[in-house]
């Protein structure tokens, strides 16, 4: 099993005739992802890469079925696509685009709190489920099917992590990247929820980092009801406060947010916490053992 | 994004939020020809990017226009040390000459966004004139909160209920109310990251003001935004930094010596904290993007070989989608033309990293390669030590 996504997922690229969104679209069909659509507004009616493409999210949705969407949209359009696609019925949305406003994301997170809808991102690498699906910009050939849940904040970190865990001999069940800007969609519980309902999944990774309090949360979410092994990584022991560290959440602001806190609140809740991002792998090996 | 707090003021009157009367100059005689307009007491606050300015000397109570002129001399050039500005301190380039108002009460104000909640929050404390993180601290029952309903914005009654819990009453009880609305119509216009009155004045005569404002703008924003991207002050920025950001490379200088080239944010700050576990402390965060074009590549070698302090060099690269030998050829072309005199140790891992690694070692180039991102900080760390 996997979470979110599987081989019956299939997938419409919100802006696929753009350059990120063709080359990451013929990443994800080589992978083996099902593509089944395009939306480009104004270009109804085409054919790329061998997909239709659509003015709106609905038409793909009624002609092809698709229940999923990968949103490669620059970043002032990317809240409305976000919202075009949940009202279009749209399962998962994830959303790959970096630089999006807060104030937009404020506005779509409010607009999908009513909807049967799941939001992966923004400013995210995606989602894999391992030899079935990927969506996003990950490198798909680091990763293999496998036990070990992943959650994180990060881009290459994960890749770090996930080639790590690769190295040892386990696979993944389903990697997701919430995204590095403050206000993403699924956080660490939602998914903490999904992979202790998952039965492949034996032990998750979390990588944190800097900024915000979804760790904390985590950590308490996971003290009190996640009994599957957890390992964790906070990026950012050394950022100096107030700055903003690359991703746009990643800033200890009024003294909160430090990774100590963060690492402390993990240990706490009885988590596996590699101090170092070199231990991840070690230490997820001790978690299962 | 940060402006100074006249820069704040201005957007603010916009927006009609009462501010005292007041003039911004970088000239000792202009100084005085404002406090004889608007005086005769005026007060000159430096206008730097930095908060305690008072216990600093950045403020100044003045009671004639010669007394202006005089003290904004003194001002105008200084080097104001506080502890926001670490003990180099900021450059005074230019004072805010403001009126001398009669104090009743000093009270709080500010707007920021609530990450957890998902929404903006309005808040207000009648501890004006504190750190509002010290009041949150200790008396946290003194903070009133309202959060902002996005699909229906700030509500009046929201900022009547702060008002009352502010204990004002009548007429200043009106003008508040005006002031927290007016404060979050300029938040919201602004696409700002943070409003802060801090203290927000009432006068002996009832009238409610904004004493001080500081304003903090997304950065994601900005392009909606040309009139406000103009307000940046690079002279309030580290030079690096500032040069960092024309090239789109995120980079932040920090005190210690192993100059660190990443791509992604994440991945950046875990080379940092690698570096601190195995005993050096990193000059840097740079992330050259996930991505790493050639051209992210030579750039960020720019910025490192312009930072003195960097007595060793640590690039660490998980090549995704990006192909290894293409950011090995990179840092070959980027190393020769910019000869980089410091010992440099390279990590390369994920795509064609055999590939890479080669091109690396056919170059001629003098690095020292490592397998994990462990073995590249042990690596550097002594090599940067002295």
């Amino acid at each position: 099993m996997s979470i979110i996504i599987d081989e019956k997922t299939r997938v419409v690229v919100q802006g696929i005739t753009g350059g990120e969104g063709t080359f990451h679209t013929q990443r994800m069909q080589e992978y083996g992802t099902a593509v089944v659509a395009g939306v480009t507004p104004g270009k109804g009616g085409t054919t790329h890469l061998g997909v239709p493409v659509y003015n709106t999210v609905a038409d793909a949705v009624e002609n092809e079925g698709a229940n999923a969407s990968a949103i490669f949209v620059p970043a002032f359009f990317a809240g409305d696509a976000i919202m075009e696609a949940a009202a279009a019925g749209i399962k998962c949305v994830v959303c790959i685009t970096e630089g999006i406003p807060t104030f937009d994301m404020i506005k779509a997170k409010s607009f999908l709190k009513d909807k049967d809808c799941c939001l992966i991102g923004p400013n995210t690498p995606g989602i894999i489920s391992p030899g079935k699906c990927k969506i996003g910009i990950m490198p798909g050939h680091i990763h293999t099917p496998g036990s070990i849940g992943i959650i994180s904040r990060s881009g290459t970190l994960t890749y770090e992590a996930v080639d790590q865990v690769t190295q040892l001999g386990y696979g993944q069940s389903t990697a997701v990247g919430i995204g590095g800007d403050p206000i993403v969609g699924l956080k660490f519980i939602e998914l903490l929820k999904l992979f202790k309902d998952d039965k492949e999944t034996e032990g998750v990774i979390l990588i944190g980092e800097i900024g915000g309090t979804a760790e904390e949360e985590a950590a308490e979410y996971i003290k009190a009801e996640f009994t599957k092994p957890v390992v964790s990584f906070i990026a950012g022991q050394t950022a100096p406060p107030g700055r903003r560290m690359g991703h746009a959440g990643a800033i200890i602001a009024g003294g909160k947010g430090t990774a100590k806190e963060k690492m402390d609140a993990l240990e706490a809740a009885g988590v596996f916490v590699a101090k170092s991002p070199a231990e991840i792998g070690q230490k997820i090996k001790e978690a299962l053992s | 994004m940060k402006i100074h707090e006249y820069q704040a003021k201005q957007i603010l009157k916009k927006h009609g939020v009462p501010i005292p009367q007041g003039e911004v100059t970088d000239n000792p005689s202009k100084a005085r020809e404002i406090a004889e307009k608007i005086g005769p007491k005026v007060v000159l606050k430096a206008q730097v990017h930095a908060g305690g300015r008072g216990k600093g000397g950045g403020i100044k109570l003045v009671g004639n226009p010669q007394e202006a002129e005089k003290t904004a001399k003194e001002m105008i050039g200084m080097t104001l040390v506080t502890h926001q500005t670490g003990p180099e301190g900021k450059l005074v380039k230019r004072i805010l000459v403001e009126e001398a108002l009669d104090i009743d009460k000093e009270l709080y104000i500010g707007i920021v966004i609530d990450r957890a909640k998902e929404a903006p929050v309005v808040m207000a404390s009648s501890e004006g004139g504190m750190e509002i993180e010290k009041v949150a601290a200790e008396t946290p029952e003194l903070i009133f909160k309202e959060y902002i309903n996005p699909a229906t914005g700030f509500l009046s009654f929201q900022a009547r209920n702060l008002a009352f819990k502010l204990g004002l009453a009548g007429d200043t009880f009106k003008q508040a109310v005006k002031f927290i609305m007016s404060l979050y119509r300029a938040f919201e216009a602004t696409d700002a990251s943070l409003a802060e009155i801090n203290p927000l004045l009432v006068t002996k005569q009832g009238n409610v003001l904004a004493l001080d404002a500081k304003m903090n703008f997304d950065d994601n924003a900005l392009p909606r935004h040309p009139d406000i991207r103009e307000m940046r002050d690079l002279d309030e920025e580290e030079p690096l930094e500032v040069e960092a950001s024309k090239f789109n490379l995120n980079y932040i200088k920090l005190d210690g010596n192993v100059g660190c080239m990443v791509n992604g944010a994440g991945l950046a700050m875990a080379t940092m904290d690698i570096v601190m576990h195995s005993g050096g402390m990193p000059a840097n965060f740079l992330d050259v993007g996930g991505g790493v074009s050639e051209e992210a590549v030579q750039n960020a070698f720019k910025i490192l070989v312009s930072d003195k302090d960097v007595k060793a060099a640590l690039i660490n690269i998980f090549g995704g989608i990006v192909r290894c030998d293409l950011v090995a050829s990179g840092i070959v072309k980027a190393a020769k033309e910019l000869s980089l005199d410091v010992p440099m140790v390279i990590r390369l891992e994920g795509t064609n990293v055999e590939e890479g690694k080669k091109i690396l070692e056919e170059s001629g180039l003098s690095f020292h390669p490592a397998g994990t991102m462990k073995e590249a900080a042990e690596k550097v760390v002594p090599l940067a030590k002295p």
